[in-house]
């Protein structure tokens, strides 16, 4: 009964033509080439034209190849088996495991109805003064370190997924290069934690296509385990080679490019993966911190910048530290009241202390005489840097709470910090 | 009436934007369904050409076949006005996101439609006319208790000249869908009156007598925007910002403590759970004026970035209706939408799909048009009755890379009344709300007198230039009295721009205490002080700023509010 169509019309980028009936939007087809059999995905219909993307890419494919239709849409593999394994972006194994097939179901699904999401409130701690005091994670929350490339971003979207507590990881790696999918794999092993982990990875040398099916994989699983009563942290990085592979298959389908060459769904694109980030009711949650490499470290970039708007927060990494200013977890505030009272004035005040420090050192490089004032700022600058930015501290969040009251009180007065004089009673430390 | 639909055939589908081709007629901007299986799917007419049209599916639309079937409804995309939408969350298209989830669970299922308002619900009616009164469109036949609200049953809309009352219900209690007058033109045509009317989203509600100038000032209980850059009710302002400046923790405060009648949030396109946060929070927040929870007087559009994109563009105009609706009934309402730059999107998506020549950015030529119809829907409006009502509009925009001369800050800047520009710098320096008080402006006046705000943004204006001026010739460049004028400006920003959104007292100031707090400003503003040295200076701002913090939480007139005012006073003299 199977039908192969066998006159391929057009082949432009990675996406062909061909002349068929009852197909349907987004269904699965297969393509028989002389290099092999490779999956595609129907993206456009026009009158009896259907419009491929070859995931494979189009290279060898000739206008005689056969192609055949699935009746299916995109489907992945959820069962414990998956567990400790690792695939590629179309959810083939990449391990030399079996393939699996138990227990299908279609990949992005519909958007969960915001009546039924619930404010999230529990906090992941992480070990890091910069995200625990400053810029506390949260359950289900969605967030990306914002990086240069060669920022140690993936070594620290590693060491978080170590530090936090949660039941199970799933890492979508989107053109990464091999070694760091190496180094990821091995950092797994190395805590133990591969056997509660899933790992879908397309690397730079993989076809451009198969990179746009990364999250949705990754994030059809996390929902499924999600559902199930499961803590889920999903890792995708890099969400701007995502992006561009978006803008590779735009351009071949000739779509009138917005802004620097991306298509004007970038936006709703992006919003539709992050927002699978949710806390379900009586349910687990997933949690989804994703690397967004800015090109020239411009943050106006489209990339960043729409996923600014969409994310509830990002991290700036810069010179392998998180930047205080920019930084931003907007889900803090439902967990940093309940942790300490003191939490949310070391916040703000550090900060706002940080930055006149950083404006001393402006007018102290230009030469200009300092301050007492100043003087106080730049002790506090230096040291603030040491002992809390720096990525090398690894101290629970009470700790670094009082370590904040000990480098108050070493430099200043109690009025100069702007503190309330209530919160000054009762930590500031005794000497 | 099902039976005579009219029909299509697909034969294409690109993204969310599906070519059908038609036997009869079709007409532009009407409802069609898609059917695919068992589901059905909405959509709209948006172009046609030849025998041919385009229809923008509201729903994914995956598994549409060509050669699928879709009906077309001969109705304009409309909602339903009744009583009963008051505390309700819809999502763009005005379905019930609650009773779909009580139905259907955690997910949104494509093609799940229910009735607005729900159905068997009864409402006590009290008529308020009598057989043989004449009445026009927008006039009440009678009025139902909702909520803390007196709603009016009204007149249809959509019906011109004079009408006479042939038939009144009693008082009693009726469905919606039950008939409660029976009305009676002078050309002898009879309609009924039900208290639910279907009104298409995309155009105004005009049953009012005139459309009045917006003048008294909304008191949104914000300090920099009562005192600097004030909102009018029945006006506009919009709220342009890059992301993390705090547009919507803004949008939040104002939906809580602006004075007015009825808010109507639309999250059009943005993060769930601000939606969800809404949720959680309002229905346990009480009004200070009527003493009942936020959720009696608030009604939320939501449709999330996730969610559908074409239903995004009829979810502001789905809000402006309801707006209008309420406004209708002598009412001031607030519209609050956040965020139009998606709403403009998903017309740059549309636009794209069906290959128009683009503009700038892509976006369509068209859109500054579409945005100046919408904000034209605000107003201070006089009712045929005499009594006035108003709709206030404020739209938050997100420009790309946070860059106002984009098309849709550009073109929405020309049509709002207010301009509250929310700042990347003043946000990293953690100063809430990050509104730029020298960059902002309002064409409206505040209850605070102009020439005392004058007198506050000189200051302020003098304070940045000479800080600009420190980063030059450093601190040692400048005199004694122009570093004070520096403290003056700082210290007013931080006490009295600055708030607190996270300190219960802090988080709203009523008018009064603004008009008392910024009278203690003026004196500091104006008072000569006498320093011998910059630092003495510096200290003493810094701990009259230190004082003023606390007393900023402190209940307005309380005992320690005035202990605190006196040692205050004390400092200022003994300076």
């Amino acid at each position: 009964m199977q039908k192969f169509y066998s006159e391929i019309l057009q082949i432009a980028g990675d996406v062909i033509t061909v002349e068929a009936e009852n197909v349907s939007y987004k269904e699965l087809a297969e393509i028989k080439t002389r290099t092999g059999i490779s999956l595609a995905q129907v993206i456009r219909l026009e009158d009896k034209k259907v419009y491929l993307q070859v995931f494979a890419g189009s290279r060898g494919v000739s206008t005689n190849d056969k192609v055949r239709f699935l009746k299916k849409p995109m489907q992945v593999s959820c069962s414990e088996n998956l567990l400790g394994r690792i695939f590629d972006g179309n959810g083939s194994p990449r391990d030399g495991g079996p393939a699996l097939t138990d227990n299908m179901f279609d990949v992005g699904g519909p958007s969960v109805n915001p009546a039924k999401r619930i404010v999230p409130k529990n906090m992941i701690r992480t070990g890091i003064p910069m995200i625990d005091v400053f810029n506390s994670l949260v359950e289900s929350q969605k967030l990306p370190i914002f990086s240069i490339a060669g920022e140690p971003y993936n070594q620290l979207l590693a060491r978080i997924a170590m530090q936090a507590e949660v039941d199970m990881i799933i890492l979508g790696g989107m053109g990464l290069k091999h070694d760091d999918y190496l180094f990821f794999r091995d950092t797994l092993e190395e805590h133990g934690a591969l056997s509660r982990s899933v790992l879908f990875i397309h690397t730079a040398s993989d076809p451009t296509v198969e990179c746009l099916l990364v999250p949705d994989m990754c994030l059809a699983v996390a929902e499924k385990f999600a559902l199930e009563g499961k803590k889920v942290l999903v890792l995708l990085t890099d969400m701007t080679n995502f992006s561009d592979s978006l803008k590779e298959i735009a351009i071949t389908m000739e779509q009138i490019p917005s802004n620097r060459g991306y298509p004007g769904d970038l936006y709703s694109q992006l919003a539709s993966r992050y927002e699978k980030a949710v806390d379900f009711e009586d349910a687990g949650s997933i949690t989804v911190l994703a690397v967004t490499t800015m090109p020239g470290d411009d943050v106006t970039h489209p990339v960043p910048d729409n996923t600014g708007y969409i994310t509830e927060g990002q991290f700036y990494l810069r010179g392998g530290r998180i930047e205080p200013f920019g930084s931003l977890s907007r889900l803090k505030q439902q967990v940093n009241g309940d942790t300490r009272s003191d939490h949310r004035a070391i916040m703000d005040r550090m900060i706002q202390l940080f930055a006149d420090y950083r404006e001393s050192i402006e007018k102290k490089s230009m030469g200009f005489q300092m301050s007492a004032w100043d003087e106080k700022l730049l002790k506090y600058g230096k040291r603030f840097e040491n002992e809390l930015m720096s990525l090398a501290v690894n101290i629970p969040l009470e700790e670094a709470l009082d370590l904040g009251w000990k480098i108050l009180s070493d430099i200043f007065d109690p009025t100069e910090t702007g503190m309330k004089e209530s919160l000054i009673a009762e930590y500031w430390p005794k000497k | 009436m099902k039976a005579d639909l009219r029909k299509g055939k697909v034969v294409g589908v690109n993204g969310n934007m599906v070519a059908v081709e038609f036997e009869d007629n079709v007409m532009q901007n009407e409802v069609a369904y898609i059917n695919v299986g068992d589901e059905k799917l909405k959509a709209e007419v948006i172009r046609v050409k030849g025998k041919r049209t385009d229809l923008q599916v509201f729903e994914d639309t995956v598994g549409i076949k060509v050669g699928d079937i879709a009906e077309f409804t001969g109705e304009l995309l409309s909602v339903e006005l009744g009583p009963g939408l008051l505390g309700k969350v819809y999502d763009g298209l005005q379905n019930p996101l609650n009773r779909l989830a009580e139905k259907y669970g955690f997910f949104l299922k494509r093609g799940a439609y229910l009735d607005a308002l729900e159905e068997g619900e009864e409402w006590e009616f009290t008529p308020t006319v009598k057989i043989g009164d004449k009445l026009f469109a927008g006039e009440k036949v009678g009025t139902v208790p909702e909520k803390i609200f007196e709603h009016r049953i009204m007149v249809p809309f959509k019906l011109q000249g004079q009408w006479e009352i042939v038939e009144i219900s009693p008082k009693g209690k009726y469905t919606v869908d039950k008939v409660v007058a029976k009305i009676k033109n002078e050309e002898g045509r009879t309609s009924d009156v039900t208290m639910l009317q279907k009104w298409p989203v995309k155009v105004p509600i005009e049953a009012y007598s005139k459309k009045l100038k917006p003048v008294d000032p909304l008191v949104t209980k914000i300090r920099i925007i009562d005192t600097l850059v004030p909102v009018a009710i029945g006006g506009t302002f919009c709220t342009p910002g890059p992301f993390g400046a705090g547009k919507t923790v803004l949008q939040h405060l104002l939906s809580r403590h602006a004075e007015v009648d009825i808010v109507i949030v639309a999250a059009c396109g943005e993060r769930a759970g601000e939606v969800v946060e809404i949720l959680e929070e309002f229905p346990e927040l009480i009004d200070p004026k009527t003493g009942k929870s936020l959720m009696e007087r608030t009604i939320i559009i939501c449709n999330t970035s996730s969610m559908p994109v074409a239903a995004r563009e009829s979810s502001v105009y789905t809000g402006a209706t309801l707006a209008e609706y309420y406004r209708q009934m002598g009412l001031n309402v607030f519209l609050l939408a956040d965020s139009t730059s998606r709403w403009a999107q998903a017309m740059r998506e549309m636009s794209g799909r069906l290959e128009e020549i683009p503009g700038e950015e892509a976006f369509p030529a068209y859109l500054e048009s579409r945005i100046a119809s919408f904000y034209e829907r605000a107003g201070l409006v006089k009712l045929r009755d005499g009594s006035k009502g108003s709709l206030t509009i404020g739209g938050a925009v997100s420009p790309a890379g946070g860059n106002f001369e984009e098309p849709v800050t550009q073109a929405t800047l020309k049509v709002v009344g207010a301009f509250h520009g929310l700042s990347r710098d003043r946000a990293n320096a953690r100063k809430y709300p990050s509104i730029d008080p020298l960059d902002s402006w309002s064409k409206y006046t505040s209850f605070i007198e102009s020439d005392k705000v004058a007198n506050a943004v000189a200051i302020l204006r003098k304070s940045q230039s000479v800080g600009q001026m420190m980063k030059v010739v450093g601190e040692e460049g400048i005199s004694n009295e122009e570093f004070v004028e520096f403290l003056k400006g700082e210290f007013f920003d931080a006490v009295y721009l600055q708030q607190n959104a996270f300190d219960k007292i802090d988080e709203a100031t009523t008018s009064d205490r603004q008009k008392y707090m910024f009278a203690i400003m003026d004196e500091i503003i104006e008072k000569k002080f006498k320093f011998t040295s910059k630092d003495i200076a510096r200290r003493f701002f810094q701990e009259l700023r230190q004082s003023f913090i606390t007393f900023n939480t402190l209940e307005f007139d309380s005992d320690e509010f005035k202990k605190r005012e006196s040692e205050i006073r004390k400092k200022l003299s003994d300076a």
